[in-house]
């Protein structure tokens, strides 16, 4: 028996705002609920809060964006997770499979070993992401023998595990005192230090890819049939297959570039929606993308009020993604396909 | 004289003759307490890490073979000449495979040095190195309140006593100075002080790392001052609710922006125009990497966080101190560019 797409949606949709408004009301900087309720007024209605700036800063600077960095990022992987296990017809595959996460960490530790600014960082990582889906792809579609879905993801493989070598031969070379531990500090994922600044550059991608992949939407369902059923079905399935690659890969590596490296939440989320909603594809990515973003808020909201220092995200969602992708397994029967 | 075993015999007399008190000594302790056996002749010295090579390089450069890492052209300028010639010779790091022992072999030192952790990890790696390639290997205690003693035991085991004990004594007389002043100022006089690291800052030592010993021998008080030892990273949310009076960084980037950076404008530290830029020339003054570099950040600090109590010129300290560790004497215009940590 499965839930109505309606019913599932509502359901996420109230975890959502609950999420947000925790989210909002929480933090180190303590922020009474009265004085957070005056705030959000003046925002909306423009007129002056009489609060001391340094709420103000808190909430439009500094905790704000980073919630929305957080809605963003988790609702980018989970739709991501959710196009590619669609794509690859794989349950276990997550936005990372063609070197997307792999490519843009070792943009980004390149970034760092060069001392490069904050921006060129993220713009590393994010080209690092592009390049090495590129390269995965334009590898993948030299072979022309065996299934080509196969081919993809088994080459995926092997060039994220190439990319895992680079990586690591830049953290060998980084200086042990500076670069290596804002390395690692990228590497396990992070939104502690998002502005509004960050905000544009992950809007922009995100927003973009998921407008192609829910426009794609309908196709996709077709997709996700063996490959000679969706050719009979008359769909020219190569130039598809890039499209929906490229637009997976844009959210992605944007996501990777603002926030590091998260892991599980492209693995988990999509599971999550279509346990929820079934396997539409039209209705699984906008539930993905609620579901996602509202887990990894979660997730950061978590992560910044457990204790003065903060707790990286990709721990989190690892020890939280882990037992909850059993249970997952063990309690949905039949909600893949 | 042909004869190197004779030449060696002969080498060791000199010491026996030049240090009388070491006459009986035929082996140090080093710092993790290992039995390590002065070599008969000392002019290759291997540092095992950047901070043996600055704590090397300041006692006796003339023996060091290399450094770990190329040291970077506005550095060299610091340093005396010819230094900067000397190779690249990696570092050997607590995995203990990562170094190639056989290219450390092939340079021929008469000694292996590295100043740090005295964990276990690092005694059993000294115990196998020492083991396979019979180079004697000493560990120096790294931490900043030990560095005294490191240099002495550096010095017996180099035959360089004399200016070991020089420097320990000017690090010694710079402690003890420093302590005796500190010590009458109250608990609350003594302000909070945020350490960041990062370009955005927001990475920071914590209580027992070794990137706040300055500050925590300073007795300032960390903000970030929880149990750990190590960086972590926080949240400027965090920051804002600690509120520094005092905010230290070694991050070019980092101290740039944050005068202008409107979320930042509301902490107590940037609102008083206290954010400071640790100098870094030729090495970090505070931290990075943690040697004796810091002694002279120890001053720096100290004047910075209770000006009154310290009234000396900072730039006299630090031409002398240069002078004597770094044997290179700064000009004005040199100075000026370490004191505004660019470079």
């Amino acid at each position: 028996m499965r839930s109505s797409p309606f019913r599932g949606n509502a359901i996420a949709l109230a975890l959502l705002a609950l999420a947000i408004l925790l989210a909002f009301g929480l933090g180190r900087f303590p922020i009474g609920p009265g004085d957070l309720a005056r705030l959000l007024w003046s925002g909306l209605s423009g007129q002056p809060s009489g609060l001391p700036p340094q709420i103000e800063t808190v909430i439009w600077n500094i905790r704000g964006p980073r919630v929305l960095a957080a809605l963003l990022c988790g609702a980018a992987l989970a739709v991501a997770g959710t196009t590619f296990q669609g794509l690859f017809r794989n349950p276990l595959v997550s936005p990372d499979i063609l070197g997307a996460s792999s490519g843009a960490a070792l943009g980004a530790v390149l970034g760092i070993y060069l001392s490069l600014g904050l921006f060129a960082i993220q713009l590393a990582a994010f080209i690092g992401g592009l390049i090495a889906v590129g390269a995965v792809y334009a590898v993948g579609s030299t072979i022309r023998r065996g299934d080509p879905v196969l081919v993809l993801v088994l080459t995926g493989v092997v060039v994220g595990s190439l990319l895992g070598a680079g990586i690591g031969l830049v953290k060998y070379w980084a200086d042990p005192y500076n670069q290596l531990p804002a390395m690692t500090f990228w590497l396990l994922g992070s939104l502690a230090g998002t502005s509004k600044a960050d905000l544009l550059p992950l809007l922009g991608p995100v927003l973009l890819g998921s407008a192609a992949l829910v426009a794609l939407r309908w196709r996709m369902n077709a997709m996700s049939l063996p490959e000679e059923e969706a050719r009979a079905l008359g769909l020219r399935t190569g130039p598809l297959r890039f499209a929906i690659v490229v637009a997976a890969t844009l959210v992605t590596a944007a996501s990777v570039a603002a926030a590091g490296i998260i892991g599980w939440v492209g693995l988990v989320v999509p599971h999550l929606a279509r346990f929820l909603v079934g396997p539409d594809f039209g209705k699984l990515v906008p539930t993905a993308a609620i579901l996602g973003g509202g887990y990894l808020l979660v997730i950061d909201t978590l992560a910044r009020t457990a204790g003065p220092v903060e707790t990286p995200l990709g721990i989190l969602t690892a020890v939280i993604g882990t037992p909850f992708f059993i249970w997952l397994l063990a309690s949905s029967r039949g909600g893949w396909s | 004289m042909r004869n190197p075993d004779r030449r060696l015999v002969l080498a060791g007399l000199g010491s026996f003759v030049t240090a009388p008190h070491l006459a009986r000594a035929a082996s140090v302790r080093d710092s993790a307490n290992r039995e390590v056996a002065i070599p008969g002749k000392v002019q290759r010295v291997f540092p095992a890490g950047p901070p043996a090579a600055i704590q090397l390089y300041t006692l006796a450069p003339d023996l060091l073979l290399g450094w770990p890492r190329a040291n970077r052209a506005e550095e060299l300028e610091f340093l005396l000449p010819g230094i900067g010639d000397r190779p690249e010779i990696g570092r050997i790091t607590g995995r203990g495979n990562s170094a190639n022992l056989e290219a450390v072999l092939q340079l021929k030192p008469d000694l292996i040095v590295d100043a740090g952790s005295t964990g276990r990890t690092y005694v059993e790696l000294a115990d196998r190195v020492q083991d396979q390639t019979g180079i004697p290997y000493a560990l120096l205690d790294g931490r900043f309140a030990a560095i005294p003693e490191s240099y002495r035991i550096l010095g017996r085991l180099t035959g360089r006593s004399e200016r070991a004990e020089t420097l320990a004594i000017w690090c010694e007389t710079a402690m003890a100075t420093i302590q005796g002043r500190i010590a009458g100022i109250p608990a609350d006089r003594r302000p909070s002080v945020y350490y960041a690291r990062g370009p955005r800052g927001l990475e920071t030592g914590l209580g027992g790392s070794i990137n706040v010993e300055t500050l925590t021998f300073l007795g300032a008080r960390n903000v970030a001052d929880q149990p750990g030892s190590g960086l972590a990273q926080v949240s400027l949310e965090q920051v804002l609710a600690w509120d520094p009076a005092v905010i230290v960084t070694i991050d070019l980037a980092f101290s740039d922006a944050v005068r202008s950076d409107p979320a930042w404008a509301d902490v107590k530290a940037v609102k008083a125009g206290r954010v400071h830029l640790s100098p870094k020339l030729p090495f970090g003054w505070v931290d990075f990497p943690p040697s004796v570099n810091r002694m002279i950040g120890l001053w720096w600090l100290a004047k910075l966080l209770y000006p009154e109590a310290f009234p000396e010129d900072i730039r006299k300290i630090a031409r002398d101190f240069h002078t004597l560790f770094y044997q290179v004497t700064p000009s004005d215009v040199q100075l000026d560019r370490i004191l505004a940590g660019r470079g």
